[in-house]
């Protein structure tokens, strides 16, 4: 009997009931489980409130994490912490890992040192009019515009932080937190949502059954919380099922790459110390740099989706900012200890999707609680948990159902009279003059920063595959367009990326790899902590009109993917997607030239749930 | 005698291989910097034993699986959310150091006293497994040493394949050098069995499974008796890193051939 004759054997999809089941562990959750978690038992321990599906004990709340590990979470974080600091009034940052108090703060403007940035006049005249007061090709802003100001603030990392609100609500047994468990999407019966599907396992790359076939379990709950980021499974089906309000869109993105690096002995950074920069490596590019206890410092850039080279790249873009004088003079010596990319949602409030409905709600930076204007997103994030916290303890008191209208008078009414929707509302069109320039880009958030969102500059949001011109448009001044298709071609014979080529014919020096701090993607990859994707997994990353990638000349997500997992087909089709070097980003769902032909809300690349990706708990 | 087995797995936890350990000298000796910070995993050599039990569990209705855990209780939360979802099984906990600098002895010691404390059971189908190997205490000698302490003398190391025959008996496959194989008999339990690889894969996460395991390892890690295992004279010389074997070179026009031959020539050096 061949192998193809092999009929799969009939597997029963299960089915399991719970109260509350949340999707993602990450600092909204984090939030909510915190609140949710210390009110659910009286003080004479008793619960508040029966579970509907175990009688007589308290409500059962389960959190699937795709994640192998709760820390998963990738990020350095500068914030303000209010909320944070609410849920932990007595919060010693001495007891978690890598977190600190701001202790000094700066706004770097950072001068091209190499002369290959694409700046225009006004950048150049910046440069040159600044030069007498810089230091180090780096011109300091003598003042902070309070909305930048995160001081006074913590500084912190995402995966430590997430580890460390993990075990406290694990420690309180009243949660669960499941890690390693990829959800596939919500459970959708006439409009509300009754639980989550989880993955398939045990099938092939193509999600056909294979050895092993266990269809993905069914977890129906009477209130699902979606906390699973800005290219989360669920937070997706939900918006297609649903739309977005009226007006609202997910138009601006921003992929944030990070090293973690031992600084060298005697470094002049402080614990504490906190950078921001912007113009370069590019003037769209924006960088980060926050010093942590014991000489560790965590460093990055965003490049967003206005950045309109097709041929983009983070890592190469993130190693020429580390190299920029300024930076490289305080951590040349250093090592690299870990590595991470991630996602982000930068239409703030005007990314906001349908916060409830029957039976779920919808907290963190899927839920469009970045502040955009500010550029914090986690304390955001942990508040509107502790809201639908408070809210959901509410609910179960009074006996009442999660209904909409239930939901919206507890955790949207909450949220609407917070600080995060007041301060978002100021800050919801704060990056509209980048959709035109990065100089109108900084000037309009300048504008609404101190005009405290009465005047806000115009722009023109579209979407990520509406704004990309040709290479050649863009390379427009600097490289003939027949010396570019000679580029393309040499570059996909020989299987090498089309940004590195572009960006050494533009002049961009060559990296000077040093195998400490200065490494190849790949090994940047393996310094990240990466963890083999479990087998038996469909891949989470599709390409839904196969035919349009084959046609498109552009293929950004082959440039821009974070851990070279995508690359081009040497059979001209869709490009190759490998599972093992997925770092789960995200960057490849808005980093592609084609919209679906069938839904131009969305582009032509499926990003679904998987297992594994970057697994370092220092990110 | 029927073929139920009572099973108990000695097991713990070892940071994530792929993080990048660094031993540094503290108050209380050495230890790993930032080990508390370092993702963990469930020590791979223990998994297999684990994944191994289970299955025989599985095969003969009525067994019984606990996972005898010494490490810290936080780490070993945290870990189990995600091994729990493997297969069935009970956990105890000894909340101590699972680092790789702590004594044999003193760790076989905690596990025995945490075996000898298992409520309901029966000596007479104890099959003990563990890691024939440890990713962080890599003695070897723990399992020998804690079936010594429970009076179990059949034992045997670097286990690939157990048979249990009809009649109880113990068809043990046991690794020895050159790549062959001991086969050995055994009447049948009690026995320890420090196993290598096993044959098994790792299985995939079931929810069922981690549900139903939850509701008794929660309970478990909060009733958590300390495991101390400062007794020990043991003290380190030196400790260092083993050498890092992945050199990265970047070059540019070679030809894939010569790549090739160039890794073949260090692997076989």
């Amino acid at each position: 009997m061949s192998d193809q004759s092999v009929e799969m054997p009939e597997v029963p999809r299960s089915e399991m009931q719970t109260d509350i089941v949340c999707v993602g562990f990450g600092p909204a959750v984090g939030g909510f489980l915190t609140t949710l978690t210390r009110g659910l038992m009286n003080e004479d321990g008793t619960p508040v409130a029966e579970s509907s599906v175990m009688p007589g004990m308290p409500p059962q709340v389960i959190c699937y994490e795709r994640a192998d590990d709760p820390g998963f979470g990738v990020s350095g974080v500068v914030t303000k912490g209010r909320a944070i600091r609410l849920s932990f009034p007595d919060l010693d940052l001495s007891q978690i890992p890598m977190a600190h108090e701001v202790t000094s703060e700066k706004v770097l403007y950072l001068m091209d040192p190499v002369g290959a940035s694409r700046r225009n006049a006004a950048f150049r005249l910046a440069d040159k009019t600044l030069a007498r007061w810089s230091e180090d090709h780096a011109f300091s802003l003598p003042f902070i515009p309070p909305f930048l100001k995160k001081e006074p603030g913590m500084i912190f990392s995402m995966g430590q932080f997430s580890s460390w609100v993990a075990g406290n609500v694990m420690g309180t047994g009243m949660a669960q937190i499941w890690p390693g468990t990829p959800v596939a999407g919500p459970l959708v019966e006439d409009g509300a949502v009754k639980g989550v599907r989880l993955v398939d396992q045990g099938v092939d790359k193509d999600g056909n059954p294979d050895a092993g076939y266990m269809p993905g379990m069914d977890m129906k709950a009477a209130l699902t919380v979606i906390g699973d980021g800005p290219v989360g499974a669920v937070g997706q089906a939900l918006d297609r099922e649903l739309g977005l309000p009226d007006g609202n869109h997910h138009r601006e993105w921003a992929v944030g790459m990070k090293v973690v690096v031992d600084l060298p002995e005697g470094c002049e950074w402080e614990p504490g110390t906190v950078l921001h920069t912007i113009g370069y490596p590019e003037p769209e590019i924006f960088g980060f740099l926050y010093v942590y206890p014991g000489n560790v410092a965590s460093m990055g850039i965003f490049v967003p989706s206005w950045f309109d080279n097709p041929a983009r790249t983070a890592y190469r873009y993130l190693q020429h900012w580390m190299m920029h004088p300024y930076i490289w003079k305080r951590i040349q010596g250093g090592t690299m200890r870990s590595w991470g990319a991630k996602s982000l949602q930068e239409s703030g409030k005007q990314g906001e999707p349908h916060l409830v409905g029957d039976g779920f709600a919808r907290i963190g930076e899927g839920s469009g609680s970045t502040n955009i204007l500010t550029g914090s997103g986690v304390d955001e994030a942990w508040a509107t948990g502790v809201q639908l916290g408070e809210s959901v303890l509410e609910l179960l008191k009074a006996g009442k159902p999660f209904t909409r209208a239930n939901l919206e008078a507890t955790y949207v009414h909450r949220r609407r009279h917070s600080w995060v929707d007041r301060e978002a509302d100021v800050a919801a069109k704060a990056r509209n003059g980048f959709c035109r320039n990065a100089l109108l880009g900084i000037l309009g958030m300048g504008m609404t920063g101190l005009t405290n969102g009465l005047l806000n500059l115009p722009g023109d949001n579209r979407m990520p595959w509406e704004r990309f011109s040709s290479l050649e448009e863009y390379y427009d001044g600097w490289i003939p367009a027949g010396e570019i298709e000679e580029i393309r071609a040499k570059c996909k014979a020989e299987g090498k990326s089309l940004h590195d080529a572009l960006m050494d014919r533009v002049g961009w020096p060559e990296i000077p790899f040093d195998g400490q701090l200065l490494v190849s993607h790949q090994d940047a990859l393996l310094m990240g902590g990466k963890v083999q994707a479990m087998p038996g997994y469909a891949d989470h990353v599709r390409f839904g009109n196969p035919t349009l990638c084959a046609a498109c000349r552009e293929q950004v997500c082959v440039e821009a993917c974070s851990g070279q997992a995508i690359t081009t087909n040497p059979e001209k089709g869709a490009p190759l997607f490998d599972r093992e070097k997925c770092v789960h980003c995200g960057a490849c769902l808005w980093n592609c030239s084609r919209a679906d032909p069938l839904d131009n809300t969305r582009s032509n690349v499926r990003f679904s749930a998987g297992s594994g990706g970057l697994h370092s708990a220092e990110n | 005698m029927s073929n139920e087995f009572h099973i108990v797995v000695c097991g713990s936890i070892v940071p994530d291989p792929l993080q990048k350990l660094e031993p540094v000298q503290g108050p209380g000796g050495y230890a790993l910097k930032n080990e508390m910070m370092l993702p963990a995993v469930l020590d791979p050599w223990a998994g297999h034993a684990l994944y191994e039990a289970a299955n025989l569990a599985k095969s003969h209705p009525g067994s019984k699986v606990w996972l005898v855990c010494l490490g810290p209780k936080a780490k070993l939360q945290q870990v189990m959310m995600n091994v729990a979802q493997k297969v069935p099984f009970e956990i105890v906990v000894a909340d101590g150091n699972a680092s790789g600098f702590t004594d044999a002895f003193e760790t076989a010691s905690v596990l025995s006293r945490s075996i000898e404390a298992i409520p309901g059971l029966d000596r007479d189908r104890l099959l003990l497994f563990g890691g024939w190997q440890s990713a962080s205490r890599g003695s070897g000698a723990v399992m020998q040493m804690v079936g010594e302490m429970l009076g179990v003398t059949e034992q045997f190391q670097g286990v690939d394949k157990l048979t249990v025959g009809d009649d109880g008996s113990l068809e043990i496959m046991e690794r020895i050098e050159g790549g062959c194989y001991q086969t050995s008999v055994v009447d049948g339990a009690p026995a320890v069995l420090g196993w290598a690889t096993g044959e098994l894969p790792e299985p995939p996460n079931n929810p069922q499974v981690g549900m139903q395991n939850m509701q008794k390892i929660m309970p478990a890690l909060a009733q958590a008796k300390p495991g101390d295992v400062s007794g020990s004279s043991l003290s380190f010389e030196a400790v260092q890193v083993p050498a890092q074997r992945r050199e990265t070179r970047i070059v540019k026009d070679t030809p894939v051939d010569e790549i090739a031959r160039e890794i073949v020539d260090w692997l076989s050096a």
